[in-house]
């Protein structure tokens, strides 16, 4: 194997892993920023991917190549309508907003293996047969060494996400209704004094996450396991809480640590396929990306400070 | 809205809480044409209705109540340990290897080393994140997050690759302990219908009166509370919070360790590959939830909860309901705990004689700090 085509297998793994992680991670930080704390992603992810399977079943043959990116929407829908729960617990009912975001991650799994029980009869779902695959971009894609890189057989959701972050950073720090989110979650009291609408503000924070925790799930699903079970989404909710931390509350910090974290995940599983680091014991590789995580934050990092008001509910005076 | 004593209030807010649950429950099932009678009945008759089904249940509740406690623990000084499975894990896997390596050592001797080296060992896991939180500043949601990754592939290669031939059966499996490494009580067993309760769970009653003495009495919990509830003031009255810290976070996975100890000498007698972070760990945070801060409530939240699990299981056998619906019934009702102040609404506070005037200054005094509280939070 040449070193262009090492390099080129690790970029597109690494973006076909890190794709689901930025979108969470992106929905995470409005949550956030809006001062709601949404732990609940990984159980919003999985409303997602459980969608986004059963809708690419039935009606894979209707939409052909359009259905995962339709199926995507969808779960992100569905991820919206999902986090609606956690938006009038938090925000209407006072409820801490761990606990509550905890109850979307308990609730999510049941509910969605019980869904597939009642219409499948059995736990797990056939494999899709429309799933995102690889893309490459007209001309681009004929680039010398860059081309086969970044641009050839590549992970399309995962480029979206890349805008869609850069997209979000100016809708968050550039915008009139950005600027009133974070206020929000940095003084609600004064937010309300200035006449925004606190409660409005946490609702559209708390429903974008949902919307995008839910396209996260659906890319995962209709890109990398291809089926839905239980152990469908595993973890990957809570990567992207870490790396919309470790992102320090910001989309574009949030997409750059999805990507090394995908990186990093990518890593244990084509690690075989390099060498060098094929010879190493496979554990090492499997606690990589997550010991690599801690080392990172550690070093160049320290403490990520959150919004202000981040986690506490407004109670509205009369 | 009902009109009762405030006292009622307190008790009433969490049994609608739990009935609310479980009509979700029910509704669910019969919108897919179940029967929520029969699901039920059936899941209270294979929980509760035999000595085997009781002492399933209390089984299954035992870890559960230590892993809830470790994570009141480090709530209490204001942390958010997701690390619960990953402490517990430590925990297991630590007490079978001990339990298998040194199998000839009399049971008064064996059975202490496992435990406390279980109970070291998922303080350690816990104890690496506290530490970074101290002197680092790391965020504890991302390091325990990672941890119980680390942990779960590390316990795999340890078990795989590290672990003596003669301690497994295959490649996934240990071989079992014998009686003098086990926490299983022959007449316990045999009491509750050949059931897995051991006496892990005498362990737990007595975790539970520990934590409630270290958080009420002493000195620890206080310093513990107080960091949580603000570690500037506390800092300023001359506790250490970079202690604090790292004290919280080693007895909350102390805790979590004991409870993984007991699932593997107590429930399961070995130690298997994992494929996931560990249920139990989740689990008990669940209890934690539902318990919220106090020993009793503990308690009651976790035999709940294990009524739930163990019944479930029953009801998918004999009524043929997916098990699902438990875990469904489970997190509902964590939901209704947590909007509490909006299941509240549902009872209006009865002013007796007795203590009209006091409530009546008490109202103004809360209406006060409610309008405080909006200023302020």
């Amino acid at each position: 194997m040449n070193f262009v085509t090492i390099l080129a297998l690790i970029v597109s793994s690494t973006l076909v892993y890190s794709a689901p992680l930025i979108f969470a991670a992106l929905g995470g930080t409005f949550s956030e920023n809006s001062g709601i704390v949404n732990v609940g992603l990984e159980g919003i992810m999985t409303m997602g991917a459980f969608t986004a399977v059963v809708f690419n079943l039935s009606c894979a043959s209707t939409f052909g190549a359009a259905t995962p990116w339709l199926g995507a929407l969808l779960g992100g829908i569905i991820g919206l309508i999902f986090s609606l729960l956690h938006a009038v617990a938090t925000i209407n009912f006072r409820a801490d907003h761990v606990i509550s975001g905890t109850v979307l991650n308990l609730m999510a799994p049941p509910l969605a293996v019980f869904l597939v029980k009642a219409l499948y009869n059995k736990g797990q779902t056939e494999n899709i047969t429309q799933n995102f695959g690889y893309f490459s971009f007209p001309g681009l894609a004929k680039i010398p060494v860059l081309g086969p890189i970044f641009f050839k057989n590549t992970s399309a959701p995962a480029w979206v996400s890349i805008v869609l972050a850069i997209f979000l950073w100016w809708v968050l720090y550039k915008t009139r209704f950005g600027l009133r989110l974070r206020s929000s979650g940095e003084n609600p009291q004064a937010a309300d004094t200035l006449g925004i609408n606190v409660y409005k503000m946490r609702y559209a924070g708390v429903l974008i996450s949902g919307f995008l925790g839910g396209i996260g799930g659906a890319i995962f699903a209709e890109a990398i396991s291809s089926n839905f079970s239980v152990s469908t989404i595993a973890g990957q909710g809570f990567m992207a809480l870490a790396a919309m931390i470790f992102g320090r509350y910001n989309p574009i910090g949030a997409m750059l640590s999805s990507l090394f974290f995908g990186f990093a995940q990518s890593l244990s599983i084509i690690g075989n396929q390099i060498p060098g680091i094929s010879s190493l014991p496979s554990v090492y590789l499997q606690i990589a990306p997550y010991v690599l995580t801690i080392i990172v934050l550690v070093i160049f990092f320290g403490k990520t400070v959150g919004p202000a008001a981040d986690g506490q509910n407004y109670i509205k005076s009369k | 809205m009902i009109k009762v004593s405030p006292k009622a209030k307190r008790l009433l807010v969490p049994i609608v809480s739990v009935i609310a649950g479980f009509l979700v429950g029910a509704i669910i099932m019969l919108i897919w044409s179940y029967d929520p009678l029969q699901a039920y009945s059936s899941m209270f008759e294979s929980a509760l209705g035999s000595m085997n089904g009781i002492g399933e249940t209390i089984r299954n509740a035992t870890p559960l109540i230590l892993i809830a406690i470790g994570f009141q623990i480090s709530s209490a000084a204001g942390f958010f340990n997701i690390g619960l499975p990953g402490q517990a894990q430590a925990g297991w896997l630590t007490a079978i290897w001990i339990g298998l390596a040194w199998k000839n050592l009399p049971v008064y001797i064996l059975l202490p080393i496992e435990i406390i080296a279980g109970i070291i060992a998922g303080a350690l896991v816990a104890g690496i994140a506290g530490w970074l939180r101290a002197y680092f500043g790391t965020n504890e949601v991302i390091s325990t997050i990672m941890l119980n990754y680390t942990v779960l592939y590390l316990c795999q290669y340890l078990h795989q690759d590290v672990m003596s031939k003669n301690l497994r059966i295959d490649t996934d499996t240990t071989k079992s302990i014998p009686a003098n490494a086990s926490l299983r009580i022959p007449s316990l067993s045999a009491a509750f219908g050949d059931s897995r309760i051991s006496g892990g769970i005498f362990l737990a009653l007595i975790g539970l009166v520990i934590f409630w003495f270290v958080m009420k009495k002493t000195t620890v919990g206080f310093e513990i509370k107080a960091v949580g509830l603000n570690p500037f003031a506390s800092r300023y009255a001359g506790m250490s919070d970079k202690k604090n810290i790292i004290v919280s976070m080693l007895l909350s996975g102390a805790f979590c360790g004991l409870g993984g100890v007991i699932q593997g000498l107590g429930t399961y007698q070995n130690y298997f590959t994992q494929t996931t972070t560990l249920d139990i760990g989740w689990d008990g945070m669940s209890v934690a939830l539902l318990g919220g801060m106090s020993a009793i409530g503990i308690l009651l939240a976790s035999i709940l909860f294990s009524i739930l699990k163990i019944g479930g299981l029953g009801m998918q056998t004999l009524a043929g309901i997916p098990y699902e619906i438990v875990s469904i019934v489970i997190a509902a009702i964590i939901f209704f705990v947590a909007i509490s102040w909006a299941v509240g609404l549902l009872f209006k506070e009865k002013k007796t004689d007795k203590t009209a005037t006091y409530l009546a200054t008490a109202e103004t005094d809360s209406r006060k700090a409610n309008s405080q509280e909006g200023g302020q939070a």
